[in-house]
């Protein structure tokens, strides 16, 4: 689904070196998650691969379902089935969220060649997705994640992941700011979306998250490299021992 | 003090080309006067403080500039779904033809060159007098001008609650028109009327409006102009408003080379309310973009509430202008006056200049003012287009909700949809 080959990434201001060779490669159906302490280059590597200005890709590649996803604007990227869940979502005043979600799923059509969705349609369709998130009508008309709580905003990112229906999902810390039963219900929406032809890379500083969301994978991400990588037990071994013997074993 | 050698000039070049209706008529009067004021100020130029950001040379020139016919196309007109009655003025002179019969529940409507013949007329305490008014402290020669010499409008007086809006709908048919038209409105008490106008008026124009709100009487207008890229206009709206009065004007502005709107309004009796808002969308890559919102309001009475919101987005060396005052003379107490002028400047090279004023004589008063320049929130947008919004289409969004706050001024729902309905469809057919 998204391969990620020798991936060196520097922040174009600082002229900062964050990513210093990235490979990691997500397969259809599968989660995959990356830990890592503060500063190791989880986020940005979300960032990147979504399109964010301010980085500039140095060397390496990120390969969606066979394209090169690095050279596209962000749009063309979400397009093509990249979806990134925001660690700080952000508050858009004046634009209403049923607006946006709608301009969003019609755009993503048309730049497929698909027809767009109905009114009526797109309705039924976001009413039954916003149900299951326990996201009320008011949540759906005010504007996008303005006077969200930090719950809200959260599940606010989940509706949009299953409305627009992405082939690979990346979620940025979508557990920061959450109490335990926010993060379940986020949890619950996440996996009510696993299937066999999507991918996940869920970032996270804490195993909690992956309690929720089961990885079939986990990846250790320190000082812009993935340093280790193996099963859920490895989430466990960070929960219990935090990341310092892990650096040490690999330094 | 004495005038510049150039600005005589200026201002006779112009005269010269200007012919004053002579006769006995009630406003024979009001021209004189107005003629006389216009050659004490002299017409603007750049040096003068009023236009120090916008340079008034094509709208005081003898010669008018050239303005190409915009073509509509497809666009429906505006206001369509709504039913109003239509008034046109085509090149500044009615087209009866074109227009709707002038009769209409809870109005009386006249032109202005029929109540010119008359021998006596209502509008003789009306015409030039609020504009006489509004010279002080600041001069506004070009709408002296406009007294001095206009022989076209339409002259209405309310005595109840008119049933529909009145369309004032302006065509222009011929590339070097220059118009002058100078409207009358007299809202008797309690009476209430809105007053629509739309369309591209001529190459140059120069519009003049008074409006005289009496007590309990309720004034609402909404303006639409654009999108003919190579307008000069340059429009005041004089006002002076009663005891428990409302007094609501909106103006949506697209294109134009060159638009100074003014808008003086005189706060004479208690617990009146009036708000002054506009929403300006300014392209320059198609020709110049100018846009100068020029407000001045005078409080002159206890418990009044005014209202000022203007909003700009400005693009590819488009200028924008505001210059707001609130005046609360003393004795004005509990005063509620609010300004806050914004642009958002989507590249470099647009500028936006603001000069925000107030000057307070009363000791027990609220008065706020705010202006703010700003770029795109770049984090929206991406934001936008990472949930696959095109770029343009994120750019039109954030623009539409930063304009909407000028729209949500429009009291009534379908004008207000209308008109948001109307910048959707302009901003769509720029992306093409």
């Amino acid at each position: 689904m998204l391969s990620i080959k020798n991936l060196h990434v520097k922040l174009e201001e600082e002229d900062k070196q964050i990513l210093k060779g990235v490979d990691l490669t997500v397969e259809a159906g599968k989660v995959h998650a990356i830990m890592g302490p503060n500063g190791s280059g989880k986020s940005t590597l979300s960032y990147v691969l979504s399109g964010r200005d301010g980085y500039e890709v140095t060397e390496g590649e990120a390969v969606l379902e066979g394209q090169d996803i690095l050279d596209m604007e962000p749009e063309e990227r979400a397009a093509a089935g990249l979806f990134l869940a925001f660690q700080y979502p952000v508050e858009i005043p004046g634009v209403g969220n049923m607006t946006f979600l709608r301009t969003a799923v019609n755009a993503q059509r048309k730049a497929r060649g698909e027809e767009e969705m109905s009114a009526a349609d797109f309705l039924k369709l976001i009413r039954e997705k916003a149900k299951a998130l326990k996201i009320d009508a008011d949540m759906l008309k005010r504007p996008v994640n303005v006077g969200f709580s930090g719950g809200e905003k959260k599940r606010n990112e989940i509706l949009q992941m299953a409305m627009l229906e992405p082939k690979m999902c990346i979620l940025d810390e979508t557990d920061s700011g959450l109490d335990v039963d926010a993060m379940k219900l986020v949890a619950e929406g996440v996996n009510a979306l696993r299937d066999a032809g999507r991918g996940f890379l869920v970032i996270t500083h804490y195993q909690r998250l992956l309690d929720h969301i089961k990885p079939d994978v986990v990846h250790i991400m320190a000082d812009g490299r993935i340093v280790k990588t193996g099963g859920p037990e490895l989430a466990l071994e960070v929960e219990e021992n935090g990341y310092g013997d892990i650096l040490a074993e690999v330094a | 003090m004495a005038l510049a050698q150039a600005k005589i000039d200026l201002t006779e070049a112009r005269l010269s080309r200007l012919e004053m209706p002579t006769g006995s008529s009630w406003a024979a009067e009001a021209r004189q006067g107005a003629a006389a004021r216009l050659r004490a100020s002299g017409l603007p130029t750049r040096r003068d403080e009023y236009w120090k950001f916008t340079d008034p040379a094509t709208l005081t020139a003898a010669e008018p500039p050239q303005a190409a016919i915009f073509e509509a196309r497809d666009e429906a007109p505006l206001y369509d779904g709504i039913d109003r009655l239509k008034l046109v003025f085509v090149d500044g002179v009615f087209d009866a033809a074109a227009s709707d019969d002038l009769t209409l529940e809870g109005v009386e409507i006249d032109l202005l060159a029929d109540a010119l013949a008359k021998d006596i007329h209502w509008a003789k305490d009306l015409y030039g007098v609020l504009e006489t008014r509004g010279q002080d402290p600041v001069a506004r020669p070009l709408a002296a001008l406009n007294t001095a010499y206009a022989t076209n409008g339409i002259v209405l007086r309310a005595t109840g609650k008119v049933s529909k809006p009145i369309n004032l709908i302006y065509l222009h048919n011929d590339v070097a028109s220059d118009a002058i038209l100078h409207h009358l409105v007299k809202i008797e008490e309690g009476a209430e009327v809105t007053v629509l106008e739309s369309g591209p008026a001529a190459a140059r124009f120069n519009k003049c409006m008074e409006i005289e709100v009496a007590d309990g009487g309720t004034f609402h207008h909404v303006r639409a102009q654009g999108r003919d890229h190579e307008r000069r206009a340059v429009t005041h709206m004089f006002s002076r408003i009663g005891s428990g009065s409302t007094f609501k004007s909106f103006t949506l502005t697209a294109n134009g080379v060159l638009t100074r709107n003014e808008n003086i309004i005189e706060i004479v009796g208690d617990d009146a309310v009036a708000h002054v808002a506009g929403a300006a969308l300014g392209d320059g890559a198609r020709g110049a973009f100018h846009h100068d919102d020029t407000v001045f309001i005078t409080h002159d009475a206890e418990r009044c509430e005014s209202r000022q919101v203007f909003k700009k987005v400005l693009r590819n060396r488009a200028e924008g202008v505001f210059q707001g005052k609130i005046l609360v003379r003393q004795g004005a107490q509990k005063t509620d006056g609010y300004q806050i002028s914004q642009a958002l400047l989507l590249d470099e090279d647009s500028s936006f200049q603001a000069k925000p004023e107030l000057e307070i004589y009363a000791d027990d008063v609220i008065c706020s003012h705010g202006s703010t320049t700003g770029a795109i929130d770049e984090d929206g947008l991406f934001y936008l287009r990472s949930r696959g919004v095109p770029e343009d289409k994120a750019t039109d969004l954030l623009v539409l909700a930063f304009l909407a706050e000028a729209i949500e001024e429009i009291e009534d729902e379908r004008l207000r949809e209308d008109i948001l309905l109307r910048l959707q469809q302009w901003l769509e057919r720029r992306r093409g």
